[in-house]
């Protein structure tokens, strides 16, 4: 006796409320790729000869690249002539130096999403580094990170200031030949995040950007890279939104970390781009590559994400345990309803010494959508009593909908230790009889007890977000009845 | 206050109740005996409203009103509660937060407003002291990992909580030590009142020893084959069942 799938249905269709889109002028490439489109977008970002370079030899990498197949999902080809590579708010021409030349538009599009950059300057105490489409329009908190050493601005903005370490380490996780995205990236890519925290430096806030993908037929490019010297920490959360469009558009991000000796990076998403309608048309497809390096000893980087938005995604947060000590974690929320597919999980590549890496993968999936897990564990030869404990958890509501677990375990050390537990559960008719026994509404049933099955991973969120990911969590649960 | 007629419940075609009767006035215990599957958790859930039941027959009038009409959330909140069998675990789901939206649930549903977090705790405390309920299991999720003693005991606990007008407790002294049992029927001893009424379903004469029924009531075959005072629990405890299910075949 499970509860009727219509009833869990009209549950899930919960609207999608950042699908609004924002009128503003913008400066935009016609759509195309070639070698001079990329020329182009250097130029527009008026480049150091470094950066053009290592774009070219990226795109003539990428020529030469075939689309993956090997992922559990379906889509028409992307015909990657008919993007728009570049795509600027106009006003933007000239970076705004503060948030009072932020064209207002804009910030009043923030401030729908409920990411209200002047109050979040002004009282939460997280800077926020916001992309839209493909240039970051604000950081807040630069002063007072800047007192720390911290640099935390645009990677664009890094290109020109620190190419020092921009020559050092972009490129050094991720490497423009690592997949086909992630070359497309390194070709095309238009802005992001860049953080650097000295050695022994704690960040004295949570960094956080947005992004937002607003013009028609854009593909947003973003590349992150956050360095953590020597025993440094931070902890940084990306958000992303994008407004209802018919058309699929492509998100293709490269997000690398490194993680030196003795220090800590905790990188959070929360992921709630536009999943398409119910029959599956428009929504972005998400295909990102994020890597975590612990290059140092003792050093440690765990990824949670809550990812509940996109028509397709297609993203294995990973950690090369290169490091003696060193840990890895990956936590991890995939909500997918409708017509979403979403091929997620991680990496976790043991190469040093008394490594350790923890999984804890909660998916769920309603209505006729695909919940992938696939995730990798490597323990190399040199990597002595290495562990890893590994979790997955799948939580179907209705009977349309799928989930899948892919495990991959290599392992060339015998002395490693592996441990892998898997469940797949629905919600009981006992469990919502139970909660509505005692008054609370289908819904509500529903909610906490899609919460309860979250709870681990959202406890590895630092607080203020992991009430918002629970907040988003009840928005996608949202729906008709009551 | 609730009224059965000739209440005739089915379950995948195969029927569990037939003409069942049963009268229960404000203020009164009711105690509901009868062999291993006869139909006494049944009766509980249609009570509560839970699907999977087909009424084919029959009314169940509560407080003047069609209960049958109400969904689950709707009767629970006109203060109708069931204290399961087998509470249900929901991990993850802390007890405090399970209890704060269910009470929280309850009172916006009249019109109350919600508790905040200290009246919320205010309220679990004197709670918890009335049936001895350990305050460090309420930051577990709920029942998952409990005994089954402590199950129990939480159901009474949110009975406590909840300050129902129509309990039922459907074997709530199974699986319950001396001590506990001793516990929880303080607590329901408690919680009688001249405007809230009682259905202990229960296979033990024992628990009838600390809360004393007005009526005890035989559920046999699917039907209430006797009804009686607190003395029948006795002649029950004394002969078993079988002389009553031969006296109605007869
Ligand atoms: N979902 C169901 N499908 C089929 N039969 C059912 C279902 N639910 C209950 N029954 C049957 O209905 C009858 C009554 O069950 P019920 O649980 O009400 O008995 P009970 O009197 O509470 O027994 P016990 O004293 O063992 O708790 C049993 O024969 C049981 O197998
Ligand atoms: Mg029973």
């Amino acid at each position: 006796m499970g509860a009727s799938t219509h009833e869990l249905d009209a549950l899930l269709q919960g609207k999608y409320p950042a699908g609004f889109s924002t009128d503003i002028e913008t400066d935009t490439l016609a759509p195309g790729l070639d070698e001079q489109t990329i020329r182009a977008i250097s130029a527009k970002k008026n480049e150091p000869a470094y950066m053009l370079d290592w774009r070219l030899k990226a795109y003539a990498h990428w020529t030469g690249m075939e689309t993956p197949t090997w992922a559990h999902v379906h889509y028409t080809p992307i015909d990657y002539q008919a993007i728009s590579y570049y795509a600027a708010p106009k006003s933007s021409a000239d970076r705004p130096g503060s948030l009072d030349e932020v064209d207002p538009e804009i910030l009043e599009t923030y401030n729908k999403l409920g990411i209200p950059l002047e109050e979040q300057n002004r009282l939460a105490g997280v800077a926020v580094d916001a992309v839209f489409d493909s240039v970051s329009v604000a950081t807040t908190f630069r002063q007072q990170l800047a007192d720390a050493g911290v640099i935390f601005c645009s990677i664009s903005e890094a290109i020109q200031q620190y190419p020092e370490l921009l020559k050092q380490y972009l490129g050094s996780v991720v490497s423009y030949t690592d997949n086909f995205y992630a070359s497309l990236n390194a070709a095309v890519f238009t802005d992001g995040t860049f953080v650097y925290v000295p050695k022994g430096v704690r960040c004295p806030m949570e960094l956080s950007t947005y992004f937002r993908i607003n013009t028609e037929k854009t593909g947003q490019f973003e590349r992150t890279l956050i360095i953590a010297d020597e025993g440094s920490y931070v902890s940084y959360l990306e958000g992303c939104t994008a407004p209802m469009r018919d058309e699929n558009q492509l998100h293709a991000a490269v997000v690398e970390l490194v993680a030196l000796e003795d220090a800590q990076i905790k990188y959070a998403t929360v992921q709630n781009w536009y999943p398409g309608d119910e029959e599956g048309r428009g929504g972005i497809y998400n295909f990102v590559t994020k890597r975590g390096d612990c290059r140092g000893d003792r050093s440690h980087i765990s990824w949670t994400q809550m990812e509940t938005g996109s028509a397709i995604t297609w993203k294995y947060p990973s950690c090369i345990l290169r490091g003696d000590d060193s840990v890895g974690e990956f936590y991890s929320v995939a909500v997918t309803r409708g017509r979403q597919q979403a091929d997620t999980g991680t990496k976790m590549i043991h190469l040093g010494r008394n490594t350790r890496s923890t999984i804890v993968s909660k998916g769920i999936s309603a209505g006729r959508a695909q919940n992938t897990y696939r995730g990798l564990v490597r323990m190399s030869r040199r990597a002595d009593n290495a562990r890893n404990h590994t979790q997955c958890d799948s939580l179907l509501l209705g009977d349309r909908c799928a989930a899948h677990t892919f495990p991959y375990i290599e392992v060339s050390n015998p002395s490693a230790k592996l441990e892998h537990e898997a469940t797949t559960s629905k919600i009981g008719e006992d469990q919502l009889f139970y909660c509505r026994q005692r008054g609370l509404s289908e819904e509500e049933a529903v909610y906490m007890i899609v919460n309860g099955f979250c709870k681990e991973v959202f406890n590895e969120l630092p607080m203020e977000f992991a009430v918002e990911a629970q907040k988003l969590l009840n928005v996608s649960m949202e729906g008709a009845v009551g | 206050m609730l009224s059965i007629k000739g209440l005739k419940i089915a379950v995948e075609n195969k029927i569990i109740l037939h003409d069942l009767d049963l009268e229960v006035g404000a203020g009164e215990v009711h105690a509901i005996m009868g062999p291993n599957g006869s139909g006494k958790s049944t009766l509980a859930h249609v009570l509560a409203g839970r699907d999977g039941y087909d009424v084919t027959e029959g009314d169940i009038i509560y407080d003047g009103k069609n209960l049958l009409e109400m969904n689950v959330e709707q009767r629970a909140r006109k203060g109708i509660f069931l204290a399961m069998q087998y509470p249900v675990e929901l991990p993850g789901v802390s007890t405090l937060s399970f209890l704060k939206a269910s009470v929280n649930a309850m009172r916006s549903s009249i019109g109350e407003q919600e508790l905040d977090a200290v009246a919320f705790m205010k309220l679990i405390r004197s709670k918890a002291k009335l049936v001895g309920m350990d305050e460090d299991i309420l930051k577990r999720p709920i029942n998952t990992g409990f005994s089954g003693g402590e199950k129990k005991r939480n159901e009474i606990f949110q009975m406590a909580l909840l300050e129902p007008r129509l309990a039922i407790l459907d074997e709530t002294d199974s699986g319950l030590d001396i001590d506990a049992l001793r516990v929880v029927a303080d607590g329901v001893n408690s919680l009688r009142a001249d405007d809230r009424g009682m259905i202990l379903i229960t296979h033990y004469q024992r628990l009838l020893k600390y809360i004393e029924p007005d009526f005890v009531h035989v559920l046999a075959g699917g039907r209430i084959v006797k009804s009686g005072d607190k003395t029948l629990a006795q002649e029950l405890e004394n002969r078993g069942y079988s002389w009553l299910e031969a006296e109605s075949a007869a």
